[in-house]
């Protein structure tokens, strides 16, 4: 069963091409990611999809409705959390809670159940004013304010920017349990390591689809052997294998150096005798397996 | 003193009975790439804010390039840079224009900062666009341009306050070449980041949990005592105590 379908969507903003014939289709009860950095178009897609934005051209349906012509319904059964905070920063943190109810014509109660992990957690803070909470407190509140409603599908629009690993953990636990309720949910994020945590993702760069898949399928059809290079001056065995004309690719990964070379079936023996040219203290070469940022960066490459 | 950057004793900041920063000590070295790392809350922000010359400590000690954080405010503004990704570069002025604006305020001379601005838009690769507005620039671009602003008066210490936020993994790449160039250089680079790959790019990070610094090490002696692989592990296991991260 579809959810979400996107068609050729084209959106312009002056020459700037924001999403550039963009096509995809989200499964029910799917945890779909639109993984990209700030400028790929991510903002753009969502606000099509709520029924903010027109696009320029092609097709947006969510649950069978259209995103042109039947806008009220879909208003109605999408739950949205912005990128930028958009509640009402001098209400509380209950009374924002009871407006977004209220304006979809239900309670806090007729869907506690939903929110009660998530609210629970903030609810010592209740009578404090939205705009005195911290991050962390804030991203709490949005969700509850997108989920009062019941949607039958989330939309949220970089809910993890700007936050701590453990935040970012927490949040993520909390889709996952949402996920079980059987609610489809499509999350943008610019962090690549919270790709693996979807059931599916897309790629996106300047307004275009790079990729779409499952996030070990995209792994899986990396096309090189890759291998992880280290020194104890790393930076300078960076600008050396740059500089190196077997090295086909090079770039920082943490204590890591990813690297891949121009001929086919390298093996770490041709690496390190590559990486070993310029005598380096503390050489380390391994074979690893491709993470999506990895993949992302390819993609970009051969654009 | 000369060979420190910067140095902290005790440095506390309490705001009513809540103490933001909480008796925290640790050393920089001149031309050290240190990451500062904490949870969302944890004192990050408020810390520096007093390393920048823009609040006042309640109790301890603090020298930012050979300055006092009590007395010497000005001075220490005058020797650092600073850049985040929420407040940058004017949009509605020109590369140019920006250049011009940042170096007048540090004071560097005209005809320096014509020359140095010549150069800075011939290393970026800027010169077709140095008349166009920041605006239209792509955030990568700006980004890189906000970074060699920030150390256009050659200052000693540069604050980055998550100058990668949101770029692409290439572009983030980038932006860290040039800060290993800027340390290089000499200048010493004071820097947050949630990216915990980027921790593994700093000399020596330190990590703050409710407002004191709970870990101070190399990125690799930190991954050995907490027996893991990861930064991200490390990170985890010190933060996920925090009992006011959502203060």
């Amino acid at each position: 069963m579809v959810s979400v379908q996107v068609k050729n969507i084209v959106k312009t903003y002056g020459d700037v091409k924001a999403v550039n014939d963009v096509s995809f289709e989200v499964q029910k009860g799917e945890l779909f990611g639109l993984i990209g950095p700030d400028g790929a178009g991510k903002t753009s897609l969502f606000r099509i999809l709520t029924t903010l934005l027109l696009a320029d051209s092609g097709i947006a349906i969510v649950e069978g409705f259209d995103a042109v012509k039947d806008y009220k319904n879909i208003r109605n059964i999408v739950g949205y959390m912005p990128g930028r905070f958009s509640l009402y920063q001098d209400l509380t943190v209950k009374e924002n809670l009871t407006f977004f109810a209220t304006v979809f014509s239900t309670t806090i109660e007729e869907n506690y159940d939903l929110i009660k992990d998530i609210y629970e957690q903030i609810k010592p803070f209740s009578n404090r004013r939205a705009g005195k909470l911290s991050g962390g407190m804030k991203q709490k509140l949005a969700l509850c304010c997108a989920l009062i409603h019941k949607p039958v599908i989330l939309f949220l629009d970089e809910p993890t920017t700007g936050v701590d690993v453990v935040s970012r953990k927490e949040f993520w636990e909390m889709l996952g349990k949402l996920k079980k309720q059987g609610i489809t949910i499509v999350v943008s994020t610019p962090y690549m390591d919270e790709a693996t945590l979807c059931d599916r993702i897309a790629l996106i760069q300047n307004g275009s689809i790079m990729s779409i898949d499952t996030p070990d399928n995209i792994v899986q059809r990396f096309p090189k052997p890759l291998f992880a290079a280290k020194a104890d001056n790393i930076y300078k065995l960076l600008q050396d294998l740059r500089a190196d004309a077997e090295v086909e690719s090079c770039y920082a990964f943490g204590e890591y150096i990813h690297l891949t070379l121009k001929a086919e079936g390298a093996d770490a023996m041709s690496v390190m005798r590559i990486v070993g040219r310029n005598n380096l203290e503390g050489l380390e070469v391994k074979l690893v397996t491709p993470g999506i940022e990895d993949c992302f960066i390819r993609l970009m490459e051969n654009k | 003193m000369e060979n420190k950057a910067i140095t902290c004793k005790d440095l506390t900041k309490q705001f009513g009975n809540f103490k933001a920063v909480d008796s925290i000590s640790f050393e920089v070295q001149q031309g050290e790439i240190f990451g500062f790392l904490g949870a969302n809350g944890a004192g990050k922000t408020t810390a520096m804010r007093i390393l920048c010359g823009l609040s006042f400590p309640s109790s301890g000690e603090a020298t930012v390039a050979g300055f006092d954080v009590y007395r010497q405010q000005e001075k220490i503004k005058k020797n650092i840079g600073y850049m985040s990704q929420k407040f940058s570069l004017y949009d509605n002025l020109t590369i140019l224009e920006n250049i011009e604006f940042y170096g007048g305020v540090y004071g560097v001379s005209r005809p320096e900062i014509k020359m140095r601005s010549n150069e800075l838009i011939g290393t970026l690769g800027l010169e077709k666009e140095a008349k166009k507005l920041v605006g239209e620039l792509p955030l990568g671009w700006k980004q890189k341009l906000a970074f060699s602003v920030a150390i256009f008066h050659r200052p000693k210490i540069v604050f980055l306050d998550e100058p990668t936020g949101g770029v692409d993994p290439v572009t983030r790449r980038q932006f860290w070449d040039m800060i290993y160039e800027a340390a290089a250089n000499g200048i010493t680079v004071f820097v947050t980041t949630h990216y915990m790959d980027e921790a593994e790019y700093c000399n020596r990070i330190s990590v703050m949990v409710d407002g004191r610094v709970e870990a101070l090490d190399t990125p690799a002696n930190l991954k050995t005592r907490f027996n893991t692989t990861t930064m991200d592990d490390v990170f985890y296991q010190l933060a996920r105590g925090a009992k006011r991260g959502e203060e």
